[in-house]
């Protein structure tokens, strides 16, 4: 039973590619998200899923549904926000999170402008809200997953010590180094290369799911941030897999499920987490001798 | 030839000066507390001197230094202790100058930071998270990581803000010993007492510079009083300034 649950899904080629897909999501996404919640910034990473909307719908329109297309538009719309509204406030007085807003609002009408004009019919638009049954992956989107996937983890790697330092400690990242803006410039286009990952496999409205969540649940488990960023690609891996199984037996799109799926992890996180889990602060035992 | 230099310096934000004309060079080896009210703009000043902020007007001379050469201790409460990273890590980040941004750290290396670790009496705590750190053991983390920064020009703003006795005695023990060393150090103070005690030289400041030289010619009454008179507001009607600027 258990077996067949697991294994006849793996028949499908389709199924076999949202997995592959999946796993290059978690790689990627988990530090991305990481990122995102030690910089108060999971909120922003919401705001830039609704900010590539448009852009996703003019590759759309221009393509139909072509991988290519889709992410060369979500790629420009995305890259245009995260640049412009980062430059308005590293140059204004205007928050970084407000600026982000402003431009996610106007984006988000344009987006929807765009496609209601053109007509799109229900079922279009719900595969682009809330991502697809496993049915329509392919070799082709797999392709653009992997390659944005291995693109974010290289890149992160290289502006690993200017994002973490300054999270931390950004007066002296800037008494040290130039590095800082290059990084969170960098940073901002990594978050929408993984969303535009996010979007392939779970839609626009929920993909950002897999960023978030899987970071908020890992720092319910360790103070440590490798160990932080490997649980949260292990949790976006252990989501991904479920949620994609059991949206195929129920015939289903993958985004809510997938989502629900590591909203569950989330929830028993609260409670059980070993850092400030609920039941930890409930009953933390008797005081240390020191 | 002075380490630092200041040329008609004004620094500040959105045009408002909060330190305005300063004029006067800072001799290799001096140690110096810059002292003041709040908002007198002694961290604007660190600001400036480390290259975080531009001049409005005027300039800073550093002997052939770049900004990012003078090590810099900011306000701990700049700092972002929630973050999960452990002591180790935080007091390698002094490295940083020396490593960049790839540079891998050896075994060298690691000596250099457990040595410096050992200087300041934190032995045994490299693996604690810096969220579980005291408000002196914080400071002496921070002045691990200038140890190791080894430079010739060091600033520190308000080290010794809300620690207490024992650690501001030995940290005030590595201020000396880099004073001895020869280095630079500008220190922002507000324990007057420790001032003279320590510090051979002070610029009083108060936005404008009140007095600039030996400790015991600036920390005078008159200096005193006149350095608490200063408008700590902005005044949003204020016009251009009409003093000669730096060419």
């Amino acid at each position: 039973m258990l077996s067949s649950f697991l294994l006849a899904p793996l028949g499908e080629p389709s199924v076999r590619h949202t997995l592959a897909a999946i796993v290059a999501l978690a790689l990627g996404a988990g530090p991305i998200g990481v990122f995102l919640m030690l910089r108060r910034m999971s909120l922003v990473g919401d705001a830039m899923a609704h900010a590539i909307l448009p852009g996703v719908a003019i590759g759309f329109l221009a393509a139909g549904l072509d991988v290519f297309a889709m992410t060369l538009g979500g790629l420009v719309a995305g890259l245009v926000i995260a640049l412009s509204a980062g430059a308005v406030s590293r140059t204004t007085k205007l928050q970084e999170d407000a600026s982000l807003a402003v431009f996610l609002l106007v984006s988000l009408a344009l987006g929807v402008v765009i496609v209601t004009v053109r007509g799109i019919d229900i079922d279009q638009l719900m595969t682009f809200l809330f991502g697809e049954t496993a049915a329509k992956m392919n070799a082709d989107k797999l392709l653009v997953i992997d390659t944005n996937a291995t693109i974010s983890l290289v890149a992160l790697a290289l502006i690993y010590r200017p994002l973490v330092l300054g999270c931390v400690d950004p007066g002296f990242l800037r008494s040290v180094s130039r590095a800082d803006g290059i990084a969170h410039l960098t940073f901002l286009v990594l978050l929408v290369l993984n969303l535009i990952n996010a979007f392939h496999v779970l839609g626009t409205l929920l993909g950002v799911g897999i960023i978030i969540i899987p970071a908020a649940v890992a720092r319910f488990w360790t103070r440590d941030i490798s160990l932080m960023i490997a649980l949260a690609i292990l949790c976006g891996l252990i989501s991904g897999f479920a949620g994609v199984l059991l949206a195929f037996h129920a015939a289903i799109p993958s985004g809510p499920v997938v989502t629900l799926v590591a909203g569950v992890l989330y929830a028993g996180s609260v409670l059980f987490g070993r850092v400030g889990g609920l039941v930890w602060q409930a009953f933390p035992g008797r005081h240390l001798e020191a | 030839m002075p380490a630092l230099r200041f040329h008609n310096l004004t620094l500040g934000y959105d045009r408002h000066p909060a330190v305005h004309h300063l004029d006067g060079a800072v001799e290799q080896g001096a140690l110096v507390a810059i002292v003041g009210p709040n908002g007198a703009g002694k961290s604007t000043l660190f600001k400036g001197i480390t290259g975080a902020l531009a001049p409005l007007s005027g300039a800073i001379e550093r002997d052939g230094l770049d900004a990012r050469d003078i090590a810099y201790l900011p306000q701990v409460a700049d700092i972002d202790r929630t973050f999960p990273i452990n002591v180790y890590d935080m007091v390698a980040m002094g490295l940083w100058r020396e490593k960049g941004l790839f540079g891998g750290i050896g075994r060298g290396d690691r000596d250099t930071v457990a040595h410096a670790i050992a200087t300041v009496g934190l032995t045994g705590f490299e693996k604690r998270s810096i969220g579980t750190l005291s408000g002196g053991q914080m400071q002496r983390m921070l002045f691990a990581r200038l140890l190791i920064q080894d430079a010739r020009v060091i600033v520190l703003d308000e080290p010794f803000t809300a620690i207490d006795e024992r650690t501001a005695t030995d940290l005030l023990e590595l201020v000396r010993r880099w004073h001895s060393e020869g280095r630079t150090v500008l220190a922002a103070l507000h324990d007057i007492g420790l001032v003279k005690a320590s510090f051979p030289q002070t610029l009083l400041l108060a936005r404008e510079p009140v007095a600039w030289g030996a400790t015991a010619d600036v920390l005078t009454a008159e200096n005193m009083n006149r350095s608490r008179l200063m408008c700590e507001a902005f005044d949003d009607q204020a016009a251009a300034c009409a003093a000669p600027q730096a060419a």
